[in-house]
Protein backbone atom coordinates (compact mmCIF):
# COMPACT_ATOMS: atom_id res chain seq x y z
CA UNK A 1 0.00 0.00 0.00
CA UNK A 2 2.65 2.46 1.09
CA UNK A 3 4.84 1.37 -1.79
CA UNK A 4 2.14 2.35 -4.20
CA UNK A 5 2.03 5.91 -2.86
CA UNK A 6 5.78 6.14 -2.87
CA UNK A 7 5.72 5.14 -6.51
CA UNK A 8 3.14 7.83 -7.29
CA UNK A 9 5.24 10.31 -5.39
CA UNK A 10 8.36 9.36 -7.27
CA UNK A 11 6.68 9.52 -10.65
CA UNK A 12 5.17 12.93 -9.94
CA UNK A 13 8.46 14.06 -8.47
CA UNK A 14 10.28 12.98 -11.56
CA UNK A 15 7.91 14.80 -13.85
CA UNK A 16 8.16 17.95 -11.78
CA UNK A 17 11.91 17.57 -11.74
CA UNK A 18 12.02 17.27 -15.49
CA UNK A 19 9.67 20.20 -15.97
CA UNK A 20 11.66 22.44 -13.66
CA UNK A 21 14.86 21.41 -15.32
CA UNK A 22 13.74 22.32 -18.76
CA UNK A 23 12.59 25.72 -17.57
CA UNK A 24 15.43 26.52 -15.26
CA UNK A 25 18.37 25.12 -17.17
CA UNK A 26 20.37 27.83 -18.88
CA UNK A 27 20.04 27.59 -22.64
CA UNK A 28 23.65 27.25 -23.48
CA UNK A 29 24.81 27.62 -27.02
CA UNK A 30 25.46 24.35 -28.85
CA UNK A 31 28.65 22.69 -27.76
CA UNK A 32 31.34 23.69 -30.14
CA UNK A 33 34.33 21.59 -30.98
CA UNK A 34 37.00 24.06 -29.99
CA UNK A 35 36.93 24.44 -26.21
CA UNK A 36 38.02 27.86 -25.09
CA UNK A 37 39.96 26.16 -22.33
CA UNK A 38 42.63 25.25 -24.77
CA UNK A 39 45.67 27.41 -25.07
CA UNK A 40 45.21 30.22 -27.52
CA UNK A 41 47.90 32.37 -29.01
CA UNK A 42 51.49 32.42 -27.86
CA UNK A 43 52.49 35.35 -25.64
CA UNK A 44 52.29 38.55 -27.58
CA UNK A 45 53.47 40.95 -24.93
CA UNK A 46 55.97 40.91 -22.14
CA UNK A 47 54.67 41.05 -18.58
CA UNK A 48 57.20 43.70 -17.66
CA UNK A 49 56.93 46.13 -20.51
CA UNK A 50 53.38 45.70 -21.70
CA UNK A 51 50.97 48.54 -21.50
CA UNK A 52 47.88 46.60 -20.55
CA UNK A 53 44.53 47.51 -22.06
CA UNK A 54 42.91 46.92 -18.64
CA UNK A 55 43.56 47.29 -14.93
CA UNK A 56 45.23 44.45 -13.03
CA UNK A 57 44.77 44.14 -9.26
CA UNK A 58 46.51 41.62 -7.05
CA UNK A 59 44.31 41.94 -3.98
CA UNK A 60 40.53 41.84 -3.64
CA UNK A 61 40.73 44.84 -1.31
CA UNK A 62 41.75 46.93 -4.31
CA UNK A 63 38.65 45.76 -6.15
CA UNK A 64 36.21 45.93 -3.22
CA UNK A 65 35.16 49.59 -3.71
CA UNK A 66 33.42 48.79 -7.00
CA UNK A 67 30.85 46.75 -5.04
CA UNK A 68 29.97 49.63 -2.74
CA UNK A 69 29.83 52.74 -4.84
CA UNK A 70 27.43 55.20 -3.32
CA UNK A 71 26.17 56.93 -6.42
CA UNK A 72 23.12 57.26 -8.62
CA UNK A 73 24.55 54.77 -11.10
CA UNK A 74 23.66 51.12 -11.56
CA UNK A 75 26.53 48.64 -11.66
CA UNK A 76 26.73 45.27 -13.39
CA UNK A 77 29.79 43.32 -12.31
CA UNK A 78 30.46 39.95 -13.93
CA UNK A 79 33.12 37.44 -12.86
CA UNK A 80 34.51 35.48 -15.78
CA UNK A 81 37.67 33.96 -17.27
CA UNK A 82 38.83 33.13 -20.78
CA UNK A 83 38.98 29.43 -19.80
CA UNK A 84 35.36 29.40 -18.63
CA UNK A 85 33.16 28.42 -21.55
CA UNK A 86 29.75 29.49 -20.18
CA UNK A 87 31.34 32.80 -19.18
CA UNK A 88 32.65 33.44 -22.68
CA UNK A 89 29.26 32.45 -24.10
CA UNK A 90 27.49 35.17 -22.12
CA UNK A 91 30.05 37.95 -22.62
CA UNK A 92 28.22 39.26 -25.70
CA UNK A 93 25.17 39.97 -23.47
CA UNK A 94 27.27 42.28 -21.32
CA UNK A 95 28.73 43.98 -24.36
CA UNK A 96 25.26 44.49 -25.81
CA UNK A 97 24.10 45.81 -22.45
CA UNK A 98 26.98 48.27 -22.44
CA UNK A 99 25.92 49.50 -25.89
CA UNK A 100 22.13 49.44 -25.48
CA UNK A 101 22.19 51.36 -22.20
CA UNK A 102 24.94 53.81 -23.13
CA UNK A 103 22.54 56.70 -22.50
CA UNK A 104 21.75 55.47 -18.97
CA UNK A 105 23.74 55.69 -15.78
CA UNK A 106 24.96 52.13 -16.10
CA UNK A 107 28.45 50.78 -15.60
CA UNK A 108 29.41 47.29 -16.79
CA UNK A 109 32.59 45.79 -15.31
CA UNK A 110 34.00 42.42 -16.37
CA UNK A 111 36.24 41.02 -13.63
CA UNK A 112 38.55 38.41 -15.13
CA UNK A 113 39.78 35.58 -12.91
CA UNK A 114 42.34 34.40 -15.43
CA UNK A 115 45.57 33.18 -13.87
CA UNK A 116 48.60 35.44 -13.68
CA UNK A 117 50.44 33.25 -16.18
CA UNK A 118 47.59 33.63 -18.68
CA UNK A 119 47.27 37.43 -18.62
CA UNK A 120 49.69 37.89 -21.50
CA UNK A 121 49.04 34.79 -23.49
CA UNK A 122 45.25 34.56 -23.12
CA UNK A 123 43.52 37.56 -21.57
CA UNK A 124 45.26 40.34 -23.50
CA UNK A 125 44.75 38.63 -26.89
CA UNK A 126 41.13 37.84 -25.97
CA UNK A 127 40.30 41.41 -24.98
CA UNK A 128 41.96 42.76 -28.10
CA UNK A 129 40.52 40.20 -30.47
CA UNK A 130 36.96 40.71 -29.21
CA UNK A 131 37.46 44.48 -28.89
CA UNK A 132 35.69 44.43 -25.52
CA UNK A 133 34.02 47.75 -24.87
CA UNK A 134 33.04 47.17 -21.24
CA UNK A 135 35.64 47.86 -18.59
CA UNK A 136 37.81 44.81 -17.83
CA UNK A 137 39.68 44.33 -14.54
CA UNK A 138 41.94 41.33 -13.96
CA UNK A 139 41.85 40.09 -10.36
CA UNK A 140 44.86 37.96 -9.40
CA UNK A 141 44.00 37.29 -5.73
CA UNK A 142 44.29 33.49 -5.33
CA UNK A 143 43.26 33.55 -1.66
CA UNK A 144 39.72 32.87 -2.82
CA UNK A 145 38.27 31.90 0.53
CA UNK A 146 39.16 35.33 1.91
CA UNK A 147 37.02 37.24 -0.55
CA UNK A 148 34.33 35.05 -2.18
CA UNK A 149 31.93 35.71 0.70
CA UNK A 150 32.62 39.45 0.46
CA UNK A 151 31.16 39.42 -3.04
CA UNK A 152 28.20 37.36 -1.85
CA UNK A 153 27.82 34.67 0.83
CA UNK A 154 25.62 32.74 -1.62
CA UNK A 155 28.48 32.38 -4.06
CA UNK A 156 30.03 28.90 -4.03
CA UNK A 157 33.01 29.89 -6.15
CA UNK A 158 31.79 28.54 -9.49
CA UNK A 159 31.79 31.03 -12.35
CA UNK A 160 30.16 32.81 -14.07
CA UNK A 161 28.38 34.96 -11.50
CA UNK A 162 27.08 38.50 -11.73
CA UNK A 163 26.35 41.20 -9.18
CA UNK A 164 23.91 43.97 -10.13
CA UNK A 165 23.34 46.87 -7.77
CA UNK A 166 22.47 50.47 -7.29
CA UNK A 167 21.80 52.58 -4.22
CA UNK A 168 18.38 50.92 -3.71
CA UNK A 169 18.76 47.28 -4.64
CA UNK A 170 21.27 44.50 -5.05
CA UNK A 171 21.01 41.20 -6.93
CA UNK A 172 23.37 38.24 -7.09
CA UNK A 173 23.01 35.92 -10.08
CA UNK A 174 24.90 32.69 -9.42
CA UNK A 175 24.75 31.21 -12.89
CA UNK A 176 24.98 31.87 -16.59
CA UNK A 177 22.23 34.08 -18.03
CA UNK A 178 19.75 32.26 -20.25
CA UNK A 179 19.96 35.06 -22.78
CA UNK A 180 20.33 38.79 -23.27
CA UNK A 181 16.70 39.45 -22.35
CA UNK A 182 17.12 38.03 -18.87
CA UNK A 183 20.08 40.33 -18.20
CA UNK A 184 18.59 43.43 -19.79
CA UNK A 185 15.29 42.79 -17.98
CA UNK A 186 17.04 42.80 -14.62
CA UNK A 187 18.90 45.97 -15.50
CA UNK A 188 15.74 47.68 -16.74
CA UNK A 189 14.06 46.86 -13.42
CA UNK A 190 17.03 48.18 -11.46
CA UNK A 191 17.11 51.40 -13.44
CA UNK A 192 13.45 51.99 -12.47
CA UNK A 193 14.17 51.78 -8.73
CA UNK B 1 -10.34 6.15 5.64
CA UNK B 2 -10.64 7.33 2.06
CA UNK B 3 -10.21 10.94 3.12
CA UNK B 4 -7.18 9.94 5.11
CA UNK B 5 -5.64 8.33 2.07
CA UNK B 6 -6.38 11.35 -0.11
CA UNK B 7 -4.82 13.60 2.51
CA UNK B 8 -1.76 11.36 2.73
CA UNK B 9 -1.37 11.31 -1.04
CA UNK B 10 -1.78 15.09 -1.22
CA UNK B 11 0.87 15.55 1.43
CA UNK B 12 3.21 13.13 -0.32
CA UNK B 13 2.67 14.87 -3.64
CA UNK B 14 3.30 18.21 -2.00
CA UNK B 15 6.51 16.87 -0.51
CA UNK B 16 7.47 15.47 -3.90
CA UNK B 17 6.95 18.79 -5.62
CA UNK B 18 8.87 20.57 -2.88
CA UNK B 19 11.72 18.09 -3.11
CA UNK B 20 11.82 18.28 -6.88
CA UNK B 21 11.84 22.07 -6.70
CA UNK B 22 14.62 22.15 -4.15
CA UNK B 23 16.74 19.78 -6.21
CA UNK B 24 16.47 21.85 -9.35
CA UNK B 25 17.43 25.21 -7.92
CA UNK B 26 20.87 26.02 -9.20
CA UNK B 27 21.92 27.02 -5.71
CA UNK B 28 20.87 23.75 -4.08
CA UNK B 29 21.46 24.03 -0.35
CA UNK B 30 24.82 22.34 0.09
CA UNK B 31 25.31 19.79 2.83
CA UNK B 32 26.57 21.49 5.93
CA UNK B 33 29.39 20.18 8.06
CA UNK B 34 27.79 17.80 10.56
CA UNK B 35 25.01 16.73 8.17
CA UNK B 36 24.43 13.10 7.20
CA UNK B 37 25.77 12.57 3.68
CA UNK B 38 23.87 10.18 1.40
CA UNK B 39 25.69 7.09 0.16
CA UNK B 40 25.67 6.40 -3.58
CA UNK B 41 26.45 3.73 -6.13
CA UNK B 42 28.10 4.90 -9.34
CA UNK B 43 29.96 3.48 -12.32
CA UNK B 44 33.75 3.56 -12.27
CA UNK B 45 36.08 3.97 -15.26
CA UNK B 46 36.54 0.16 -15.11
CA UNK B 47 32.86 -0.17 -16.07
CA UNK B 48 31.81 -1.64 -12.70
CA UNK B 49 29.31 -0.16 -10.27
CA UNK B 50 30.71 0.76 -6.86
CA UNK B 51 28.61 1.43 -3.79
CA UNK B 52 30.52 4.06 -1.81
CA UNK B 53 30.44 1.96 1.34
CA UNK B 54 32.06 -0.99 -0.41
CA UNK B 55 35.12 0.93 -1.56
CA UNK B 56 38.15 -0.10 0.51
CA UNK B 57 41.25 1.81 1.54
CA UNK B 58 44.79 1.04 0.33
CA UNK B 59 45.11 -1.74 2.92
CA UNK B 60 41.93 -3.45 1.79
CA UNK B 61 40.15 -2.33 4.95
CA UNK B 62 36.86 -0.56 5.41
CA UNK B 63 37.87 3.12 5.32
CA UNK B 64 37.84 5.42 8.32
CA UNK B 65 36.46 8.01 5.96
CA UNK B 66 36.05 8.99 2.32
CA UNK B 67 37.48 11.96 0.46
CA UNK B 68 34.63 12.39 -2.04
CA UNK B 69 36.00 14.74 -4.69
CA UNK B 70 33.84 16.17 -7.49
CA UNK B 71 36.16 16.70 -10.41
CA UNK B 72 36.32 16.26 -14.18
CA UNK B 73 38.58 16.11 -17.22
CA UNK B 74 37.67 19.43 -18.78
CA UNK B 75 37.76 22.11 -16.10
CA UNK B 76 41.14 23.91 -16.08
CA UNK B 77 41.00 24.06 -12.27
CA UNK B 78 40.33 20.34 -12.04
CA UNK B 79 43.19 19.71 -14.46
CA UNK B 80 45.54 21.79 -12.32
CA UNK B 81 44.57 19.59 -9.40
CA UNK B 82 44.55 16.13 -11.02
CA UNK B 83 48.12 15.22 -10.03
CA UNK B 84 47.45 16.51 -6.55
CA UNK B 85 44.29 14.41 -6.28
CA UNK B 86 46.34 11.31 -7.12
CA UNK B 87 49.00 12.32 -4.57
CA UNK B 88 46.31 12.94 -1.99
CA UNK B 89 44.93 9.44 -2.57
CA UNK B 90 48.40 7.87 -2.32
CA UNK B 91 48.98 9.64 0.95
CA UNK B 92 45.58 9.36 2.58
CA UNK B 93 44.29 5.97 1.41
CA UNK B 94 46.92 4.05 3.43
CA UNK B 95 45.76 6.12 6.41
CA UNK B 96 42.20 4.88 5.82
CA UNK B 97 40.88 7.80 3.76
CA UNK B 98 40.66 6.89 0.06
CA UNK B 99 39.79 9.51 -2.52
CA UNK B 100 36.53 8.74 -4.33
CA UNK B 101 36.37 11.00 -7.37
CA UNK B 102 32.97 11.75 -8.95
CA UNK B 103 32.59 13.38 -12.37
CA UNK B 104 29.31 15.35 -12.19
CA UNK B 105 29.07 17.03 -15.61
CA UNK B 106 26.54 16.21 -18.29
CA UNK B 107 28.53 14.60 -21.08
CA UNK B 108 26.39 16.05 -23.86
CA UNK B 109 27.42 19.50 -22.66
CA UNK B 110 30.99 18.34 -22.01
CA UNK B 111 31.82 15.45 -24.34
CA UNK B 112 35.36 15.57 -22.97
CA UNK B 113 33.99 14.17 -19.72
CA UNK B 114 32.48 10.98 -21.16
CA UNK B 115 33.25 7.69 -19.41
CA UNK B 116 35.63 6.77 -22.25
CA UNK B 117 37.48 10.05 -21.91
CA UNK B 118 37.56 9.63 -18.13
CA UNK B 119 39.07 6.18 -18.60
CA UNK B 120 41.67 7.59 -20.99
CA UNK B 121 42.63 10.26 -18.51
CA UNK B 122 42.74 7.79 -15.64
CA UNK B 123 45.01 5.49 -17.67
CA UNK B 124 47.27 8.33 -18.86
CA UNK B 125 47.63 9.73 -15.38
CA UNK B 126 47.74 6.43 -13.57
CA UNK B 127 44.85 7.28 -11.26
CA UNK B 128 44.57 4.62 -8.57
CA UNK B 129 41.46 6.10 -6.96
CA UNK B 130 37.96 5.31 -8.11
CA UNK B 131 36.92 7.79 -10.81
CA UNK B 132 33.14 7.48 -10.92
CA UNK B 133 30.60 9.10 -13.21
CA UNK B 134 27.38 10.69 -11.93
CA UNK B 135 25.58 9.67 -15.13
CA UNK B 136 22.09 10.63 -13.96
CA UNK B 137 23.35 13.78 -12.28
CA UNK B 138 21.49 12.81 -9.14
CA UNK B 139 24.40 12.50 -6.72
CA UNK B 140 26.01 15.93 -6.91
CA UNK B 141 22.71 17.74 -6.14
CA UNK B 142 22.27 15.64 -2.99
CA UNK B 143 25.62 16.95 -1.83
CA UNK B 144 24.95 20.45 -3.08
CA UNK B 145 28.20 20.33 -5.00
CA UNK B 146 28.40 23.28 -7.38
CA UNK B 147 31.84 23.29 -8.89
CA UNK B 148 34.85 21.24 -9.86
CA UNK B 149 37.01 20.50 -8.02
CA UNK B 150 35.17 20.34 -4.69
CA UNK B 151 35.87 17.98 -1.79
CA UNK B 152 33.50 16.44 0.77
CA UNK B 153 35.29 14.58 3.60
CA UNK B 154 32.97 12.01 5.17
CA UNK B 155 33.43 9.84 8.24
CA UNK B 156 30.99 7.28 9.70
CA UNK B 157 29.41 8.02 13.06
CA UNK B 158 28.59 5.35 15.67
CA UNK B 159 25.27 4.68 13.91
CA UNK B 160 27.14 3.96 10.69
CA UNK B 161 25.88 7.12 8.98
CA UNK B 162 28.35 9.15 6.96
CA UNK B 163 28.85 12.62 8.37
CA UNK B 164 30.27 15.58 6.47
CA UNK B 165 33.36 16.84 8.29
CA UNK B 166 35.00 19.17 5.78
CA UNK B 167 33.91 20.69 2.48
CA UNK B 168 35.58 22.83 -0.12
CA UNK B 169 39.02 23.40 -1.58
CA UNK B 170 41.89 20.90 -1.61
CA UNK B 171 44.54 23.48 -0.72
CA UNK B 172 45.22 27.19 -0.83
CA UNK B 173 46.99 27.53 -4.16
CA UNK B 174 45.24 26.31 -7.28
CA UNK B 175 47.83 27.59 -9.71
CA UNK B 176 51.02 26.38 -8.11
CA UNK B 177 51.28 23.15 -6.13
CA UNK B 178 54.74 24.16 -4.95
CA UNK B 179 53.45 27.35 -3.38
CA UNK B 180 50.74 25.68 -1.29
CA UNK B 181 50.91 26.70 2.35
CA UNK B 182 47.87 24.82 3.68
CA UNK B 183 46.51 21.49 2.45
CA UNK B 184 43.00 21.75 3.85
CA UNK B 185 41.99 18.14 3.16
CA UNK B 186 45.08 16.66 4.81
CA UNK B 187 44.65 19.00 7.71
CA UNK B 188 41.01 17.94 8.08
CA UNK B 189 41.89 14.23 7.89
CA UNK B 190 44.52 14.66 10.59
CA UNK B 191 41.97 16.50 12.73
CA UNK B 192 39.30 13.79 12.45
CA UNK B 193 41.92 11.09 13.12
CA UNK B 194 42.64 12.74 16.43
CA UNK B 195 38.92 13.21 17.16
CA UNK B 196 39.01 16.95 16.53
CA UNK B 197 36.69 19.04 14.41
CA UNK B 198 38.53 20.22 11.31
CA UNK B 199 39.31 23.92 11.29
CA UNK B 200 38.61 25.37 8.86
CA UNK B 201 35.76 23.02 8.02
CA UNK B 202 34.68 24.92 4.91
CA UNK B 203 36.88 26.66 2.36
CA UNK B 204 35.53 28.26 -0.80
CA UNK B 205 37.48 28.45 -4.02
CA UNK B 206 36.93 29.47 -7.61
CA UNK B 207 36.05 26.57 -9.89
CA UNK B 208 34.08 25.57 -12.94
CA UNK B 209 30.33 25.37 -12.60
CA UNK B 210 28.97 21.82 -12.86
CA UNK B 211 27.49 21.46 -16.33
CA UNK B 212 23.81 20.58 -16.12
CA UNK B 213 21.90 18.64 -18.78
CA UNK B 214 20.14 20.98 -21.19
Amino acid sequence: MLNKYLLVLMVVGLFTFAACQSNAAPKEAPTDTAPVEEAQAAPTTSAKTADYPFEIVTSFDQLAPIFNRDSDSTYVINFWATWCKPCVEELPYFEQLHDDFSGEKLKVILVSLDFAKDIDRKLVPFVEEHKLRSEVIALLDGQYNNWIDKVDPEWSGAIPVTVLYNAKERKFIGEQFSGYDELSGLVTDLLKT
Amino acid sequence: MKKGIILAVTLLLGAGVWMAASFTTTEAPPLKVGDVAPAFTLKNVDGKMYPLREIKDANGNTPKGYVVTFTCNTCPYAVMYEDRIQEMHEKLSPMGFPVVAVMPNDIDVKPGDSLDKMKERADDKGFTFKYLIDEKQDVYPMYGASRTPEVFLLTPNDKGQLILRYTGAIDDNAQNADAVTVNYVEKAVKAVMSNQEPSPSKVKAIGCSIKVKK
